[in-house]
């Protein structure tokens, strides 16, 4: 499915967030969107997958959804938000009990879902029980349980130790190969986004309008040879000039503010 | 500092976390009976003003053999049951319409910041007038009691289930009412449950003072008055302890409630 974004304006009352930002996310598609802070990236991300109504523009699904997809723009969010009073395997089954599915066919998804994401042992933890990263895998299991055909990521990682997101990243990657599945993923960290997605957009500040659009040609499961490195820390230190500014500008208006 | 010799960094933590001095109130309780017992078997304090425990012990138990205890609790228990009962669903229903419904907000917080202070039991004449005398206008008190404080506990934990959550549960689109059962009600419970332990004592409060204010009637309040009245102080103290064994039957009760719901926290 391609998820297209068209002219899409946004203010929060008298504060523009958004101006005419419009792109395309193709069918498996991983497109990293980075901006400094308070660029509109998360309203833009949740405009995107209808919890947010824009003022301007519009945001459009086509194509058909893959076979079993029950929620085809699935999101994976920052704080988890998963339910503290629900077990793991009842977390990711949640987004199951409104559908016509069989219990069997129910039990298999989640099975298969907290077995990708290596959850399998925890399936009876309460998330309270869980270290950030499992309660994370916990998110992007929920998310999988769906067969999404978009995963909307809001800074999935941002609320992890460096490690822990490196791990995560691992298992994001293996499980994006193995499934390829595409994904809007709106970070503020340049090394995930140089890791993980074949394109690059670049926001201004706010309010957020395209500045770059960048591709990254290197496939991902090459992007930690040592030539790769070289070659994605220029490219890094291109996106870091074109973000400097931004990222400056930015932290005097928030002070501000 | 640059020849003196090494010297210990003194540790300059510590303190400000209590430890749990287990021995410590059974202790303090056992002294202060002891005390009191000692002080009018001594004769130091009439028992007449203030019987001894043991007085106070055997009173209860004849009270409890003969039957008239509960007798009286009985009634005390059916309106404190029905009050509160009345006014919990009532509270809860309200408390969810004000927390869900912007227009029912807009009109339920003001009214019951205006109507939640007024001593429920100032209506209790009303309430006769209206409902006639009998067990209506003291379980309607209880009621108004009760519902005031739920309505409130009620609001307050519906303005705590966490946004994101209801986002995420939209974001697979989840139905109305699977949002309410799934995320709202479950996100509410520990604050509606932490109100029941104030509605809880306000219904016990409510009882007594009802049942003290009404005349040739049943109940633990009209049996404490009673008593107060032909000076017997003994049977007086222990409609007493039977008021304050009621009030830690329901607080232990309730953190049963809580540790059995609410193991995920």
């Amino acid at each position: 499915m391609e998820l297209v974004a068209h002219g899409i304006g946004h203010a929060f009352g008298a504060l523009p967030v958004l101006d005419d930002v419009g792109f395309a996310v193709a069918d498996g598609e991983i497109v990293a969107l980075i901006g400094p802070s308070g660029c509109g990236k998360s309203t833009l991300l949740g405009i995107l997958g209808g919890l947010i109504p824009p003022e301007r523009g519009r945001v459009s699904l086509s194509g058909a959804p893959p076979g079993d997809c029950l929620n085809p723009l699935t999101f994976v969010f920052q704080d988890f938000a998963l339910l503290p009073w629900r077990t793991v395997a009842g977390n990711v089954t949640l987004p199951l009990e409104h559908h016509p599915l069989s219990a069997a066919e129910r039990r298999e998804r989640v099975e298969a879902a907290l077995q990708r994401l290596g959850l399998g042992e925890f399936k009876e933890a309460y998330p309270k029980q869980l270290s950030g990263g499992m309660r994370q895998r916990v998110g992007i299991a929920r998310a999988l349980v769906v067969r999404p055909a978009v995963l909307l990521m809001d800074e999935p990682l941002s609320a992890l130790d460096a490690q822990t997101r490196e791990l995560l990243m691992e298992d994001f990657l293996a499980l994006w190969l193995d499934q390829r599945v595409a994904a809007v993923y709106v970070t503020h960290n340049l090394t995930e986004a140089l890791r993980l997605a074949d394109r690059i957009i670049v926001l201004s500040r706010r309010p957020g309008r395209i500045k770059t659009v960048m591709p990254v040609a290197i496939p991902q499961r090459e992007r930690q040879t040592p030539a790769a490195e070289r070659a994605l820390a220029e490219l890094g230190h291109a996106l870091w000039q074109l973000l400097r500014d931004e990222a400056v500008e930015a932290e005097r208006e928030v002070v501000h503010a | 500092m640059r020849d003196a010799a090494p010297r210990p960094v003194v540790f300059r933590g510590g303190g400000f976390q209590p430890r749990p001095y287990r021995a410590a109130a059974p202790i303090a309780f056992a002294l202060v009976l002891l005390l009191w017992q000692g002080a009018t078997s001594a004769g130091v304090v009439s028992d007449v003003f203030l019987p001894s425990p043991l007085t106070i012990m055997s009173t209860l138990w004849d009270l409890t053999a003969s039957g008239e205890l509960w007798q009286q609790l009985s009634v005390s228990l059916l309106r404190i049951g029905g009050g509160w009962a009345l006014g919990t669903v009532a509270g809860i229903a309200i408390g969810f319409a004000v927390g869900l419904y912007s227009l029912a907000r807009a009109v339920g917080v003001p009214f019951v910041s205006a109507l939640f202070p007024i001593p429920k039991i100032a209506l209790l004449p009303l309430l006769v007038l209206w409902l006639g005398v009998g067990e209506r206008p003291k379980v309607a008190t209880i009621a108004l009691g009760v519902f005031f404080p739920t309505v409130i506990a009620t609001v307050s934990g519906i303005d705590n289930v966490p946004r994101g959550l209801i986002r995420m549960a939209q974001s697979f689109d989840l139905p109305m009412r699977a949002i309410l059962g799934k995320i709202v009600l479950p996100g509410a419970l520990p604050s509606i449950i932490a109100g029941f332990r104030i509605s809880a004592a306000t219904a016990l409060l409510l009882v007594v003072a009802a049942e003290m204010s009404g005349a040739q009637d049943k109940g633990i309040g009209v049996f404490i008055n009673t008593e107060g009245n032909l000076m017997l102080a003994d049977k007086l103290l222990a409609g007493i302890v039977v008021l304050a064994v009621l009030g830690l039957i329901i607080g232990g009760a309730l953190s049963l409630l809580e540790r059995r719901l609410f193991k995920w926290r």
